[in-house]
């Protein structure tokens, strides 16, 4: 060994990769980073939103419309148990969000509106009542806001839910229990909330 | 002198004293530490302290979910935990913790105790359902205590009490039609027998064991024909021959009937390992001769005749003596049973106790549909609109069912005559759509 270092070109190559290594083990990879949660709230939360959004439209369009209204292969219906047919795309969203929410509590997400069938699902906090107003207003930009909701701080999104399609709308205004029945194409229906847990 | 007779005395009374209480801690019987009567869900397994409480962490929410879960699921539970878990109801949480079932159902306190265990006051639904009459008119001038008493809703099931579900069965149904109950399916979930129908000749047990009119009798049972012989449950699984062999062993081929049976009032003893419940311990009244049985997959069903008509009426009868139970016998749905057991009637044209407190379900296992029977007979029963959908629609329009079932003196005389009661929901539900 002490033969193979008195050569000069060997030293420097076992100099370069001891360098090498030393940096690989010093500085932290982009992904070492996004581990040490440098990732914004506010950056979360339009990636969940990104993700929410892409699943339910794919289901409205690609599942519910295709198969009830083009190909009328089976119903989507509120109560798809006792009608064996489809969950509305609303419900799947639904029950995705109460299915996450009894694996964690590091965030949540629910869908709101100020015209909701469920009487349960109209805002309730302040920033859900600014946040609903403010996408309807401007259905492209996000709402953002901190919360104190019980004991904990959040970081709040909201998002225009907008009808994307004619299932959409067909079931919202022809329900008995819907406040509102001229939703058309494209309309901003309510908002998609997402809270990320800033305490401990 | 006097005070060190006083000392030995009062120490003496002292140890007995705390020998007393140690003996019963540890010992089997718990109960003279119960801070309060147990409700009548729960009291047949009080003494089984540690099947709720663990040791200084107070009610666990799991041992709760171990027996009710599943039926809270098979309910579609309205207002299940996963409802409450969003951010936005933590004011209301810190109120009341509707993800705990002990936020309303407290044990030990009869006090405040009512219906279904509930030990909130009557009118709990006002906390989030205040504003009810904006959406629904109709309900305005009822009591929120009336919410869940009147045969309207249910906090858990409303499986047969949703609006839609009200308008789409309470349009010109039939009052009544004839009975045609699912027959059952031979349930076996052990390995089936492949050696066909067996004879008295095909008797395997030893000579000392071997009754004549044992032998009979499992001969023209369902067990021989399924070709189940004597060893498949005196020595199951080449175990030694035992003349009683534990009940236990029903569930090698019998499972789902076997948890049902465990879920229930007859056999949640066993389930968390007490001895076997007896009508001598039930609150409800029982014939006398009845007391000192125990109730296991025998009791109801002869091992040997696994006779399932007899278990059907007569086994429940032989020990119940309630009002209900009593009424049976001169009740309309006794006379379509005795129409079907002399012949007259059409297979499942009768009702019989295990008709409705034993229904017949389909379990549908690796694309297999099957009807089985469960043998939870609490499953159904509280609160009772839980039998509209499988039991009493079989025959009954939706609406005679909530009235029949919301009017106390029918379930008293076992629902002979139309009831007296009238449940507004099927005219509300309607009324919306005019």
């Amino acid at each position: 060994m002490t033969r193979l270092l008195s050569n000069p070109c060997l030293r420097l190559v076992a100099a370069g990769i001891f360098a090498i290594g030393l940096a690989c083990c010093s500085s932290p990879s982009t992904s070492d980073q996004r581990e040490a949660g440098s990732i914004s709230p506010q950056a979360m939360a339009d990636a969940l939103h990104a993700v929410l959004e892409s699943d339910r439209t794919v289901y409205a369009r690609q599942v519910v419309h295709r198969l009830q209204d083009q190909e009328e292969v089976i119903l989507a219906s509120e109560h798809w148990q006792d009608d064996k047919a489809l969950p509305l795309p609303a419900q799947m969203f639904r029950m995705g969000a109460e299915m996450v929410a009894n694996k964690t509590d590091a965030f949540s997400y629910a869908l709101i509106s100020k015209w909701p069938v469920n009487k349960q699902n109209e805002p309730g906090t302040e920033a859900e009542i600014v946040g609903l107003d403010s996408v309807a207003n401007n259905p492209s930009a996000a709402f953002y806001a901190r919360e104190s909701l019980g004991d904990a701080e959040y970081f709040t999104a909201i998002y225009a839910d907008v009808a994307v399609s004619p299932a959409c709308i067909a079931c919202h205004n022809a329900h008995k229990d819907s406040p509102r029945n001229d939703f058309e194409l494209g309309d901003t229906m309510g908002g998609v909330v997402i809270r990320i847990l800033l305490t401990e | 002198m006097r005070r060190k007779r006083l000392a030995f005395v009062w120490t003496v009374a002292t140890v007995a004293a705390g020998l007393y209480l140690v003996v019963h801690f540890f010992g089997r019987d718990r109960r003279l530490f119960l801070p309060g009567e147990t409700t009548s869900g729960h009291y047949q397994i009080e003494r089984a302290c540690d099947a709720c409480h663990a040791p200084f962490q107070g009610i666990r929410q799991d041992a709760c979910l171990a027996c009710h879960q599943a039926g809270l699921q098979a309910a579609e539970d309205s207002h299940g935990p996963e409802k409450f878990n969003d951010p936005r109801y933590a004011e209301d949480l810190a109120r009341l913790d509707a993800r705990q079932c002990i936020a309303c159902h407290v044990e030990h306190r009869p006090e405040i105790t009512g219906a279904m265990g509930v030990t909130l006051p009557e009118d709990f639904c006002r906390s989030c359902h205040g504003d009810v009459t904006e959406e629904r008119p109709t309900h305005e001038g009822m009591g929120f205590d009336s919410c869940g008493s009147a045969g309207c809703h249910n906090y858990h099931d409303n499986r047969a009490l949703y609006e839609d579900f009200l308008l789409r069965h309470g349009e010109a149904q039939p009052a009544t039609v004839p009975a045609a109950w699912p027959q059952r399916k031979a349930w076996i979930s052990g390995e089936m027998r492949d050696a066909g129908p067996l004879g008295a000749a095909d008797a395997d047990s030893p000579p000392a064991s071997s009754r004549p009119e044992l032998i009979a009798a499992w001969a023209n049972s369902a067990h021989a024909a399924g070709g189940v012989a004597c060893s498949d449950c005196h020595a199951a699984a080449d175990a030694a021959w035992s003349d009683r062999p534990p009940y236990a062993m029903c569930s090698a081929c019998h499972e789902l009937e076997y948890q049902g049976f465990t879920q229930g009032k007859h056999g949640m003893r066993q389930a968390v390992d007490l001895d076997p419940m007896s009508p001598a311990m039930a609150r409800l009244p029982m014939h006398p001769e009845a007391l000192n049985e125990t109730l296991d997959c025998g009791t109801c069903h002869d091992v040997h005749t696994v006779n399932v008509r007899q278990a059907a009426v007569n086994a429940c009868l032989s020990c119940h003596a309630d009002e209900h139970s009593a009424a049976y016998v001169d009740s309309p749905h006794a006379r379509l049973w005795e129409r079907e057991m002399s012949g007259e009637g059409a297979p499942g044209s009768g009702v019989s106790c295990a008709s409705c407190h034993l229904p017949r379900e389909e379990r549908r296992i690796a694309g297999d549909l099957r009807i089985a029977v469960q043998h939870n007979q609490n499953a159904n029963l509280r609160p009772n609109e839980k039998m509209i959908r499988e039991v009493c629609m079989t025959c009954h329009s939706l609406a005679l069912s909530i009235d029949a079932l919301a009017d106390p003196e029918k379930i008293r005389t076992n629902f002979s005559g139309m009831p007296s009661v009238h449940v507004q929901s099927v005219d509300m539900a309607l009324s919306r759509t005019e």
